[in-house]
């Protein structure tokens, strides 16, 4: 086990190479551009192929490659550039293809903020590209998360066939803690095809909604991975309205149908909460402290943090709405997951939005002095 | 004593009717005029050419690795 | 069915799209060809663009990517990089490969790595309808050049090699015997081989740049405007005005290829 002291940006890195990434292909930007840099260390002297690219649209579509060529593969970037990277992303989901992309998130919009920190991407992250698809999105709230979460990222990417966004921002990305790294991590290795190449249907539904392995080019399995919608064999169907359709359900259902699945929560004291706090990434943690405070001041305060955004666990956040009479999302955008809380909770509660801008995370006394106040 | 080399024939020109679609280029890049334009279709309506004077074939394949549609195989009249 | 066609096309796709009389259909006949003689069908991993020429690999039964947009290369990068042995060939048009795809395309000949690049030129946005390219020869009147296209057009073999490309060649759909002898040689060259197939396009090109749909006519036209490096070298600039330069135009050996500089240098000591 090894203990170091290093920030998300690096733990991320980290990650990905214990959870067996062996082709990167990135860009700079700020605050990513330390993933880059140390993979650029790290994954050659794995054999690993490291690569910067003349832009994050080159970068995407590298990996996705190197996807098919065999390679467990990611890149990483910020707000411009994850953009830039949507058509990319879409393909992905599109052709059932692995991939893992980092976005630490910046002030936005635009060239926004560089150098500070923003949860302004929650729904680019699961919106971003056109048409109907979905991915899965982890944020990590620590530099530890970053490690474990992009680990979780390249399994969840193997077993559905699937992008998985690892959605950080530029406070976990630069801010440097103890992380333990174990020599081993859990790993899922890609999983071959149960079929000889003569009987593989590539896009077919097998167990689970889920499909019969992932070739790599050259083995002998003739495959053809197209963006446009295409039948079970990756023949084109872009013109055949009854194909076209259940081939999109199949890709979105392969994962809203294993939402359950894909929950991963921590809750502290929400029992018996009155006034309930749902976070995710930077402000989960002063949102804890403030939940603390709030109990020692004899409020009945509890927290709930999602590790995993997308797919929403609605059903974790329906029971919060039934037990608490209110609910504070601290967000640091104009409040957007405050309103899809809003959605699932359908005023069985009172929704309470933080929204937090200008680049720095809510204080536990912010934090403390909106729920006294709405109290 | 040398020989002449042998004057190469076509056995057989076929044209694919489920694939050819009437662009005649074959017609045109044919340097002995082996084909011309017919009344017969293809299976998807085209109007299609015919080889009508296979026997002048040299078997040179340019009709053969012209044709965009793969429609053309010449087999060669074996010595 | 031709044997060719038998042996390497996937059945349930055909008959091809093409539209009657257009040159992609030519490109894939010579290419099975070239696969068929260099023997190389097992290492062969294909990756088409957007645009007609893009469809062309999808016919075959070797592993295929169909992309975005401009971004073959880039897609293709990621395939040869996973594994040198793959012999890796990009499908594109001109739009996708110097349109949008422009930035792609010279990075991936300054690095010289070793992918073959089949660029077909129609000189327009085919699939689309018909829209002014950065190929499109000027005065073209197009879909959105109406009134003439004011844009000079690319030299994209020119590019192709001032940009790095070592192995670089054009030739015509009007000469398959010749495209066949590159294509092979281009896909022997262990570096960036680029191969630009200037061909006919009856329906969007033909009608409204040339002024005829008819096929033969146009790859009349095609062989008309051909001249070889030797004849270009002996005419007059102002007599050049429409013509393509056809054949091998450049071929460098002893670059150092990308793949092989990554593979040979990764660093010896093993990480934490």
């Amino acid at each position: 086990m090894e203990i170091s002291v290093i920030h998300g940006n690096e733990a991320c890195a980290r990650g990905a190479i214990a959870a067996g990434c062996r082709f990167f292909a990135g860009y700079p930007i700020t605050p990513a551009s330390e993933v880059t840099e140390v993979m650029s260390r790290l994954l050659p002297r794995y054999r690993g192929v490291f690569l910067q690219m003349e832009d994050e649209i080159a970068s995407i579509c590298a990996i996705l490659g190197a996807a098919w060529g065999g390679a467990k593969t990611c890149t990483a970037t910020s707000g411009p550039g994850f953009t830039l990277m949507q058509e990319g992303i879409g393909w992905a989901a599109e052709t059932d293809t692995p991939v893992v992309v980092i976005n630490v998130m910046r002030g936005g919009p635009a060239t926004g903020q560089p150098t500070s920190s923003s949860q302004q991407d929650v729904m680019q992250a699961k919106y971003g590209s056109h048409g109907d698809y979905e991915v899965i999105v982890l944020v990590p709230s620590s530099a530890q998360e970053a490690f474990d979460l992009t680990v979780k990222a390249f399994n969840l990417a193997e077993v559905y066939r699937n992008p998985v966004i690892v959605l950080t921002d530029e406070i976990v990305g630069h801010t440097r803690e103890k992380v333990r790294i174990p020599d081993k991590v859990e790993i899922v290795e890609r999983k071959k095809p149960a079929s000889l190449p003569a009987d593989y249907v590539p896009f077919r539904s097998a167990a689970e909604g889920l499909l019969d392995g992932m070739p790599a080019f050259n083995q002998g399995y003739g495959i053809l991975v197209d963006g446009q919608l295409h039948d079970e064999f990756g023949g084109r169907a872009g013109h055949i309205p009854e194909i076209s359709a259940a081939m999109v359900e199949r890709i979105c259902r392969k994962i809203t149908d294993h939402a359950d699945d894909l929950v991963d929560v921590e809750e502290w004291m929400l029992e018996d909460a009155e006034v309930a706090f749902v976070t995710f990434g930077s402000p989960a943690r002063p949102a804890l402290r403030a939940a603390k405070d709030a109990r020692a001041q004899g409020i009945r305060a509890g927290f709930l943090k999602l590790r995993v955004l997308w797919p929403l666990p609605e059903k974790i956040i329906d029971r919060v709405g039934r037990q608490a009479r209110r609910i504070i999302v601290p967000e640091m955008n104009m409040g957007k997951i405050s309103r899809e809380v809003e959605r699932v909770v359908a005023g069985r509660a009172e929704v309470v939005s933080l929204p937090k801008l200008g680049g720095e995370v809510h204080t536990p006394a912010e934090i403390l002095k909106s729920m006294i106040n709405a109290h | 004593m040398t020989t002449s080399p042998r004057k190469k024939a076509a056995k057989e020109i076929i044209i694919d009717d489920q694939f050819c679609k009437g662009c005649n280029l074959c017609v045109e890049v044919c340097p002995r005029k082996v084909f011309s334009g017919s009344s017969k279709r293809s299976r998807a309506g085209y109007s299609m050419p015919q080889a009508t004077d296979p026997g002048k074939c040299s078997v040179c394949f340019l009709c053969e690795m012209t044709c965009p549609d793969l429609a053309i195989t010449v087999i060669e009249e074996s010595p | 069915m031709l044997p060719l066609a038998d042996k390497y096309l996937r059945k349930r796709t055909l008959p091809l799209i093409f539209c009657p009389g257009c040159g992609d259909g030519t490109v894939l006949n010579v290419f099975l060809r070239a696969v068929d003689d260099l023997g190389i069908f097992k290492d062969l991993s294909l990756v088409g663009g957007i645009g007609c020429s893009g469809w062309l690999p999808t016919y075959l039964q070797s592993d295929v990517l169909h992309v975005l947009h401009g971004r073959a290369i880039p897609f293709a990068c990621g395939l040869k990089l996973t594994d040198p042995r793959r012999k890796v060939v990009v499908f594109t048009g001109d739009g996708d490969c110097v349109g949008i795809g422009g930035n792609h395309f010279i990075h991936a000949a300054r690095r010289n790595i070793d992918l073959t690049v089949i660029m077909i030129n129609n000189g327009i946005y085919g699939m689309t309808g018909g829209q002014v390219a950065p190929t499109t020869p000027l005065q073209g009147r197009t879909q959105t050049s109406p009134y003439g296209n004011l844009e000079p057009p690319f030299d994209v073999c020119e590019l192709a090699r001032s940009a790095g490309a070592t192995y670089v060649a054009r030739w015509t759909a009007a000469h398959p015997v010749q495209l066949l002898k590159t294509i092979k040689e281009g896909m022997e060259h262990p570096g960036f081989s680029f191969i630009e197939v200037m061909a006919q396009c009856p329906t969007q090109a033909g009608r409204y740049i040339e002024g005829t749909s008819n096929a033969a006519e146009l790859l009349n036209l095609l062989k008309k405007r051909s001249v070889s490096l030797e004849q270009a070298k002996e005419t007059p600039p102002e007599e050049m005005g429409g013509k393509y330069v056809v054949g091998k135009l450049h071929h460098l050996t002893g670059k150092r290829e990308f793949t092989q500089a990554i593979y040979d240098n990764f660093p010896q000591e093993k990480s934490r």
